[in-house]
């Protein structure tokens, strides 16, 4: 890959997408998965959740955390994968990785880009509860 | 001229199915658009404080020109990850 590699995908994702950030050079490797839990933060039983996205901006948005990233921390290869559409529990709804040549700029990365991207990427969550009901859940 | 509107979440829940696209005079600002928007479709009036309108895929703001064929995106608060 190129030192970036950005995905909307539909349904969940496979962690192992992310895997292609490290190399030879880069040999400190940090990811984060985000895994659909079963209860909502206000207690409620979750069975699964639904996200869409505005996919061209979000990729945009994607890309300009990657490269807020390399110049905060220098020389490091990012992976941002983000599912769309309909996920159980248990399905992994994104996936971040990070390598650096060595672990801390690694770190470092890992978290701004996934702290970022839930900050200020297009997407948005529908949380579908064990009773029945929905609701969109905002990250504020 | 005309503009298409699309929005997501909630938004394109109130949005859905009543409207797809507004009619505006030439040169009318994003302000107009959404004053129009809040005619047409008033649910989306308690919304105004939280939500961002993008233009053609970018933040806009409200004293932006729009210009025939524009796409207009209303965005709620965000929820990925």
């Amino acid at each position: 890959m190129a030192d970036e590699f950005l995905a909307l995908v539909r349904g969940p994702v496979d962690p192992r997408c992310v895997d292609c950030v490290a190399n030879d050079a880069h040999g400190g490797v940090v990811t984060f998965l985000g895994v659909v839990r079963d209860r909502s933060d206000d207690g409620r039983a979750v069975v699964g959740l639904t996200y869409e996205a505005y996919e061209e901006p979000a990729l945009r948005e994607f890309g300009a955390i990657v490269s807020e990233a390399r110049r905060r921390f220098g020389d490091v290869r990012l992976a941002i994968a983000h599912a769309i559409g309909e996920l159980e529990v248990g399905d992994v709804a994104v996936a971040v990785a990070a390598a650096a040549a060595h672990r801390a700029a690694a770190f470092d990365a890992c978290r701004y880009a996934i702290d970022e991207l839930k900050r200020r990427a297009p997407i948005w969550k529908k949380e579908l509860y064990a009773v029945g009901d929905a609701r969109w859940k905002s990250n504020e | 001229m005309n503009v298409r509107v699309i929005a997501f979440a909630n938004l394109r829940e109130i949005l859905e199915p009543s409207l797809r696209s507004l009619d505006l005079p030439q040169g009318a600002l994003v302000a107009e658009a959404w004053t129009e928007l809040e005619r047409l479709v008033p649910a989306l009036r308690a919304h105004r404080s939280s939500l961002r309108i993008a233009r053609n895929g970018r933040i806009a703001g409200s004293d932006e020109p729009l210009v025939d064929g524009d796409e207009l995106a209303l965005l709620p608060p965000v929820g990925g990850g």
